[in-house]
């Protein structure tokens, strides 16, 4: 009874407006509830039949298309043996001029007898990723090594060279960041950049102007919303030597771009590790930046350190994200520990004579002079050009002029490179995949310089592609 | 901690589970025409639910799983824990951000302190305060063969885990129950051993180049022959990192306008090689047929979203032994349902290969099916053959395309010698083809230890999960500070056991896992299991 008197009270003592308003919400509230809701994109319902029916006529494509018998990349060269400087090829002793090799060190014995002596104590295997027992002390001693000898931090150490930057870019680079690559980028970037579903732009390769031009665009962003400015990581990725068009990426501008516009650089050295530098540090070492300037460095033990896997190293403040968060190293097996061993036997051999690295450089000066020799010979009507740089130690062969067809023009090159088989100079075709790479770069011969190889294979080499030029490919 | 499971069970529901994993509340009609129709019973919970298939004349022998519920004061004691936790690390990163405490976490360098923080700071959250209290249960480093006993290099930490130092001494003779060594091939001696170092001694250890430029040995193609003889099928490739498998080969298969339907605890390296592949992914109820059979009715009658194209093709991701339950998939069913719903079928044996199955060839041999029935079999060399890498067998027209536009072959090196050189000995001794019985005994020895372990801890009253005949063997901790003591409590008894919790496992499931061997004898099961029911008056009050 008195709650009644006291709502009588509240309803007569408030505005009219106030009790028109209500009423009229509550109406609306009662129609909403009555009316008859729809989906928007389901206004039909199918019958059990037609269900049926579309689920038999339904056909899936196959599985894989069919290819042709006789695609280029169908059968693979077999190499029997140890794949040293020399190499039995589909049955032919050759020089080996394409393997990664450079220091030589695939074949040397103590590396060997180094991964031995790990294999004899842990046997092959790790049987578990590195969160579960899967650490070896050799690991940690690789790890220390690594970094001691780039002078960082700390080092992380991947089992697969693909997964290392594969993996390092989306552990940083999220979804709203901005991430700025050189169109060269290899593909293991281009794989890390999509995982990783930041915004990616491209900028021309080693055209720092261009790159300039779209920091600029991005700072007006930036000023526009300050807001999201604040949250907005912007990363630079660049490789030290460019694995697919063989030059060396302007490291000291790319620094004082970095501190100009605040955007940190992860450099990708898997080619330029061991190559370049007094004492093989890379490419920073080449141009003497001071290496805590680079956020991170990735590289892979696969080409210098003739071991598998790879690793990032850098100050411990960046690494350190990668042991929870770097996807290739907390869910994959670690790096079996025998060719741990092996690649700090390497290192061990790096440091050691760092005359190395400098007989090293003066035989990719060698071979880039003679390489060269054969791009000047257009009197003959060569038509092969050399793409590439004199430090580099795997140079491009490419045609000068293009036929127009790409099939057409990979069919001669892998000519050339038959025949300087048959004349036992081991080479190989630049192999990419066609559909998936953004940026396609032109068929090409790969040619690696490494420090085994004396000045009479090279002169041979040279020989024997002047010969096969021009020989098969018309001018 | 390593995360296997994809989603994140955070809802903070108490998973009412029955042994199918289907929500019990649900009373859901699947139509008439699918092939597992059936009313969703409740089943009471807290019961050991022993599990009926369906179609039991798809199952040639009983398939016994089993989830218990969690009891609901545990999942709130819980949830107690880790919101007092939680305080703390609120009240830590107060102290810390006022100086008051010393703060161990690595800084940015002075010049860039002007950047764009590289981390946001609630990212770290729950690293810095959670994960940093019991750090010293993962990343334990072992100086030994990782076999059934196993020796730790000794670590002791002077700054509560922040960083650690080795005291020089090495713990020796602890039994392994973390390594995936299901058949043992963990061993520096023996046949395996000889024969990698006769080819470490020929080879060398690297190989320096693609597998369709310099890289592909002779030893590569024997290893792939031998690797089809295994499985069955027509023709195999092998790569050399599985995580590598996954994550590079399903791109090369899959594209826009396909579909996948992935299970919900699948592999983070088949998620991602689903995301990188650019198809529409769907997730289905773990283990579940009815939610997977619901699934491809709805995407093969309504088509693509939107546009209502036809899918060009779908594929079912699910793998054998799923690492994080113990749980074993229903092979039968769903091949019945790829056949019925015209799929393709991507089975990936990490855990299974040589761990199952009277032959030791994975799934398909347990439940006595035609390896040709699934489309992509896929699997690692990690765990059951001592080595590293990952291989994928099917149809010569499927392993021709991938040697083509798999992005392993082009950009990736190819394996390392000697890890082949131990594929192909350790494979032809499961065959039985060394001549010896070396391989039908150590299966034989995996699947009696399976059996009498997960028996043991049954009987002593422990809540294990997963299938019965699996290696796999969840031990359910669920408390925060369970987990850490149960590792360190262990280590201490010389066992070194796995534990995980969140994010690998959802909030409440934290656990202890054992992976079985063929190396551990009786009596190490009996020292482990003895040793857990000791600590259970410690630790475990449920």
């Amino acid at each position: 009874m008195f709650q009644k008197e006291v709502l009588f009270c509240f309803f007569s003592q408030a505005p009219a407006y106030h009790l028109i308003l209500e009423g009229i919400l509550i109406l609306w509230i009662i129609r909403l509830l009555f009316s008859k809701t729809y989906k928007l994109h389901e206004t039909y319902k199918l019958t059990e039949k037609e269900k049926e029916d579309l689920i038999e006529e339904w056909q899936p494509e196959a599985l894989v298309p069919p290819v042709s018998k006789d695609y280029p990349t169908l059968n693979y060269d077999v190499v029997t043996g140890p794949p040293s400087h020399k190499i039995t090829i589909n049955g032919k002793d050759c020089i080996n001029f394409a393997s990664f090799n450079f220091l030589g060190l695939l074949d040397n014995e103590r590396v060997k007898q180094k991964a031995l002596a790990s294999l004899k104590k842990y046997g092959v295997g790790t049987c578990g990723p590195r969160g579960f027992y899967g650490t070896f002390d050799v690991h940690l001693e690789l790890e220390s090594r690594l970094s001691k000898f780039m002078k960082t931090e700390e080092a992380i150490i991947y089992s697969y060279g693909f997964a290392t930057i594969a993996s390092a870019i989306p552990a940083y680079s999220k979804r709203g960041d901005i991430i700025f690559v050189d169109e060269a980028a290899c593909f293991a970037i281009q794989k890390g950049l999509q995982a990783s579903r930041s915004l990616i732009k491209y900028f021309k390769h080693n055209d720092m102007e261009d790159l300039e031009r779209l920091l600029k665009e991005q700072e007006l962003e930036d000023l526009k919303n300050p807001r999201k400015a604040r949250v907005t990581r912007k990363f630079i990725v660049v490789e030290g030597l460019y694995i697919n068009t063989a030059d060396i990426c302007p490291l000291p501008e790319l620094v004082k771009l970095k501190y100009k516009y605040k955007v940190r650089i992860f450099l990708e050295e898997s080619m330029s590790f061991g190559v370049l530098g007094d004492h093989g540090r890379g490419v920073t070492e080449h141009f003497g930046v001071n290496i805590d300037d680079i956020d991170l460095i990735s590289a892979n033990m696969e080409n210098a350190l003739a071991s598998i896997g790879g690793f990032c190293c850098g100050r411990s403040f960046v690494i350190d994200h990668q042991r929870l968060s770097g996807q290739g190293y907390c869910f994959s097996a670690s790096l079996p520990p025998m060719l741990a061993a092996a690649a700090i036997e390497a290192l061990n051999i790096m440091e050691e004579d760092p005359e190395e690295t400098h007989r090293l450089t003066f035989k990719l000066y060698f071979g880039f002079v003679f390489l060269y020799s054969v791009h000047n010979k257009l009197s003959f009507g060569i038509c092969l050009k050399l793409v590439g740089v004199p430090v580099a130690p795997a140079l491009h062969l490419e045609l000068e002029r293009s036929s127009g067809s790409r099939e057409s023009d990979m069919k001669q090159l892998r000519s050339v490179v038959d025949y300087c088989m048959e004349r036992h100079v081991a080479l190989t075709l630049a192999r990419y995949l066609e559909k998936e790479e953004r940026f396609l770069p032109p068929p090409s011969i790969r040619v690696v310089v490494t420090v085994e190889q004396t000045e009479e294979d090279i002169q041979k080499a040279v020989a024997c592609i002047r010969e096969a030029a021009s020989a098969l490919l018309i001018s | 901690m390593t995360e296997s499971a994809t989603s994140k069970l955070l809802n903070g529901d108490i998973c009412h589970r029955t042994s199918n994993g289907k929500k019990a509340s649900k009373n859901g009609f699947v139509k008439d025409h699918s092939l597992f129709e059936q009313p969703q019973k409740y089943r009471r919970p807290r019961d050991k639910n022993q599990n009926v298939p369906h179609n039991s004349s798809l199952y040639k022998k009983p398939f016994v799983e089993s989830f218990e519920e969690t009891p609901l004061w545990v999942a709130v004691l819980t949830y107690m824990g880790y919101g007092i936790l939680t305080i703390f690390g609120y009240l830590r990163d107060f102290l810390r951000h006022w100086n008051i405490e010393k703060c161990h976490v690595a800084r940015e360098r002075d010049e860039q302190k002007d950047f764009v923080p590289l981390y946001q700071d609630f990212e770290n959250f729950y690293t810095r305060n959670l994960y940093m209290r019991i750090r010293d249960n993962w990343n334990r480093p072992i100086c030994s063969v990782p076999g059934a006993k196993v020796d730790l290099v000794e670590r002791v930490t002077r700054d509560y885990n922040w960083t650690f130092e080795h005291t020089g001494k090495v713990v020796k003779d602890i039994i392994n129950m973390g390594s995936y060594n299901y058949l043992g091939f963990a061993e520096n001696t023996g046949a395996c051993a000889d024969a990698a170092l006769e080819v470490t001694k020929m080879y060398g250890a690297g190989v320096g180049s693609t597998r369709c430029e310099m890289g592909n040995l002779d030893i590569h193609e024997e290893m792939e022959q031998l690797v089809a003889r295994f499985l069955g099928v027509e023709s195999a490739m092998a790569f050399g990192m599985g995580f590598a498998t996954n994550s590079m080969n399903i791109p090369a298969l899959m594209g826009k306008g396909c579909l996948i339907l992935s299970d919900e605890l699948n592999h983070t390296s088949l998620v991602l090689g689903a995301r990188l592949s650019g198809s529409t992914i769907r997730v289905f109820k773990h283990n579940n047929m009815q939610s997977l059979e619901k699934l491809l009715r709805d995407a093969i009658v309504h088509g693509q979203p939107r546009t209502h194209r036809p899918w060009k093709k779908i594929l079912i991701v699910v793998e054998g032994i799923y690492s994080m339950e113990g749980s074993i998939v229903r092979l039968p069913e769903v091949i019945a349902l790829k056949k019925r719903y015209k799929a393709y079928l991507y089975l990936d044996e990490a855990h299974s290969i040589g761990a199952l199955g009277p032959n030791g060839r994975g799934v398909v041999d347990y439940f006595g099916l035609d390896s040709k029935d699934v489309d992509i079999m896929m699997g690692t060399f990690t765990k059951s053959f001592g080595a590293a890498g990952g291989y994928i067998g099917g149809k010569k027209e499927l392993i021709d395309y991938l040697r083509r536009h798999s992005h392993s072959a082009m950009y990736a090196t190819s394996m390392s010698p000697p890890v082949a050189q131990q594929i192909i000995t350790s494979m032809k001794i499961i065959m039985g083809e060394d001549g010896t019985t070396l391989g039908a005994d150590r299966l034989r020895q995996l699947s009696q230890n399976t059996t009498y372990f997960r028996r043991s801890l049954h009987e002593m009253g422990f809540i294990i999960y997963g299938n019965e005949d699996s290696p796999v063997v969840p031990l359910m901790l669920y408390m925060p500070a369970k987990i850490g003591a149960f590792g360190r409590e262990m280590l201490k008894r010389n066992i070194g056991t796995v534990v995980v919790g969140f994010p690998a496992t959802p909030i409440i499931e934290s656990r202890a896992r054992f992976c079985v061997s063929a190396a551990h004898t009786r009596e190490m099961l009996d020292t482990v299991s003895l040793q857990e029911l000791l600590l259970q008056d410690r630790l475990f009050d449920c």
